[in-house]
């Protein structure tokens, strides 16, 4: 990767946007113009984001879905084994085991799993926690959780020009375009 | 049709302020200096916390006996408090999941303060049952780990064990939900905050969150899966907890009614104590333009409707006790309403059916005091509503001989005032260190009108 003003590896550039439809427009310019590895950071989820960067749906709903049903039948086989093979003991004359009663349980374990994974999945996806990330860089980048819309042009590799992607950044309405190092 | 949207819209957000203003306006409540005010009030509900855990020093190390539970009534103050603060609850994951999925879009400024809500009004639930016990060292006795003693596990044919799951998921999510929504704004605080401090504790607390597209994607969809997964649990831990009652023999008890009629009610008293609290906190911190009426408004409606059902309920366990011809469940209504303890129904009934009925006229579902002094009848009137099925059930046993009456001690009395200081300390910690307004949601809404 080559070297920036300073010697160290280039992460992308970026560069402040006023609102989100100039971030919108501005997207769909740098795609036309064959630039893939886009990502804009944003006060709040932008409608249309998605769909600008090419983003494909969250796989998240898979996650939840297998750790929701593993949380239903290992609370159904948890009340099953401790109930009839662990400790069975006759209480009222009612069955040891008996799929009515086993249901509440059941219930409850499927969605908290389901939370776990959605919550542990969006993290770890996102890869979050983390301590350090070089859009942070950006001289600007603190008003980009207040009121105005980072864009950023990832590095795609020793073919990739700062400069011309500066340029772009200024011809498209971007201020502040700077060069974000690794 | 537009004209009309966007007059509703602009209801939610008064006066159009820029998205700096709403971060200038939520953040500032965390950054300005701590309030003589917020002193004072710490002051008086931290006191009332310590009378809480000195209460509940004092039951621990002499015994249950200090409660005025006996037989018949074994179950009193401490299961009332537990079902109250459970209720109290539900608004919060009622604003927060439900009206989410059904793209209400005035819940965007009273979510997070209904949800932390939420969670302190569980963790005030959870001290009963688990000091109800009588030796809460071994609360845990209650979760599927085998005990030293006698490798007994719990018995999961009881609906009490069930209540220990959906209790303690209903926390657990309910936080996830609160802190998956609080990430964004923290990151919003930690690049505000000036001293080294506050960049260190905001910055561990928002994880990295930077705002990216990609994290927007994900975030997006586990936010709607938490919605989507806490709506079916909010109403599952009201009927669970309503299974307690229904699922025993006794009358007043044992009516299949309860899961519904409870639900209805948590929702009823949760809505009552965000009214409470939200009429004091937007004027105490300038939040007008933010919690607009409309959002009192809607609130109140919702009361009105939740409290029409919770009268509808009263109305048909009596009908049933009469229409069943069992003289037991005869008897138990007949002495709710003229046994000794109708004074307690008498006062349910007055602050649950009859003083919501006031929202029915614009002017007073619009007055800031009228509904103020409703959701304290309310809220007065949903405890009384969980006393009366909880004590007037157990007094009167099927046998003459095995009457009794509940006297609540002086214990019993301080340690559910104790249990609001507990509450309003957590509360006021909430609004003084966290963004009680979502800034993330309310800009998206903003941006979508401008949009639109």
């Amino acid at each position: 990767m080559r070297g920036g003003p300073a010697g160290s590896p280039i992460y992308g550039v970026a560069a402040e946007f006023e609102d989100a439809a100039r971030l919108l427009d501005a997207l769909h310019e740098l795609r036309r113009r064959g630039y893939q590895r886009l990502d804009a950071c944003t006060p709040f989820p932008v409608h249309g984001l998605q769909e600008a960067l090419g983003l494909r749906r969250s796989p998240l709903g898979w996650a939840a879905l297998a750790a929701g049903l593993a949380g239903a039948s290992g609370a159904l086989l948890l009340q099953w084994w401790t109930g009839s093979v662990a400790y069975p003991l006759v209480i009222g004359g009612k069955p040891f085991f008996a799929l009515e009663v086993s249901v509440p349980v059941a219930f409850e374990l499927a969605v908290l799993l389901a939370s776990f994974a959605a919550v542990g999945g969006m993290l770890a996806l996102n890869g979050l926690p983390r301590l350090y990330h070089p859009s942070l860089r950006h001289s600007r980048f603190g008003r980009a959780s207040d009121d105005r819309f980072l864009l950023i042009i990832e590095s795609d590799g020793p073919q990739f020009q700062p400069e011309r992607a500066l340029e772009a950044l200024r011809s498209l309405g971007g201020r502040q375009a700077e060069v974000l190092e690794e | 049709m537009a004209t009309v949207s966007s007059s509703t819209e602009s209801a939610l957000v008064l006066g159009r302020p820029s998205l700096a203003e709403v971060t200038r306006t939520v953040a500032g409540i965390v950054e300005r200096r701590t309030p003589r005010a917020w002193w004072a009030a710490f002051a008086l509900t931290g006191s009332l916390t310590l009378v809480l855990l000195a209460m509940l020093g004092y039951l621990v190390t002499t015994g249950i006996g200090v409660w005025g539970n006996n037989s018949p009534v074994g179950w009193a103050f401490d299961i009332t408090n537990f079902v109250f603060w459970i209720g109290i609850g539900h608004a919060g994951t009622l604003i927060s999941a439900i009206l989410y999925l059904f793209r209400q879009r005035w819940r965007t400024s009273i979510n997070r303060f209904a949800e932390a809500m939420t969670l302190f009004a569980v963790a005030c639930a959870a001290i009963f049952p688990m000091f109800h016990v009588g030796r809460p060292w071994r609360a845990y006795w209650l979760f599927p780990a085998p005990n030293a003693w006698l490798d007994l596990w719990p018995n999961f044919r009881s609906p009490l064990i069930w209540d220990v799951f959906a209790v303690s998921t209903y926390g657990t999510v309910s936080l996830l939900f609160w802190y998956v929504g609080l990430i964004p704004d923290l990151a919003t605080l930690r690049d505000r905050a000036q001293s080294r401090a506050r960049q260190v504790i905001y910055g561990v607390l928002s994880l990295g969150w930077r705002g990216s597209a990609r994290h927007w994607n994900h975030y997006e969809m586990a936010y709607l899966l938490l919605a989507g997964l806490s709506t079916p649990l909010v109403l599952s831990v009201h009927s669970i907890v309503s299974f307690d009652f229904a699922v025993s023999l006794l009358p007043g008890w044992h009516t299949t009614i309860f899961p519904p009629y409870f639900v209805a009610g948590a929702i009823f008293s949760g809505f009552a104590m965000v009214v409470t609290l939200m009429v004091v906190a937007r004027q105490a911190f300038g939040l007008q333009h933010l919690v607009t009426m409309k959002h009192l408004e809607n609130m109140n409606k919702v009361m009105l409707a939740t409290g029409l059902i919770v009268g509808y309920a009263y109305g048909v366990e009596f009908f049933i006790a009469w229409y069943s011809g069992n003289p037991y469940e005869r008897f138990a209504f007949v002495n709710r309403a003229l046994g000794p303890y109708s004074w307690a129904y008498w006062i349910m009934v007055g602050a649950n059916v009859l003083a919501p009925q006031c929202f029915w006229f614009r002017r007073l579902r619009t007055s800031v005091p009228a509904m103020f002094a409703i959701s304290i009848l309310v809220n007065i009137g949903m405890w009384f509503e969980r006393f009366v099925i909880i004590v007037s059930s157990l007094h009167r046993d099927f046998l003459p001989s095995a009457w009794g009456m509940f006297r609540p001690t002086w214990v019993d009395l301080l340690t559910l005032a104790g249990s609001f200081g507990l509450f309003l300390t957590l509360f006021l910690l909430f609004v003084r260190f966290l963004p009680l307004i979502s800034m993330s949601e309310v800009k998206g809404m903003m941006a979508a009108r401008e949009g639109a």
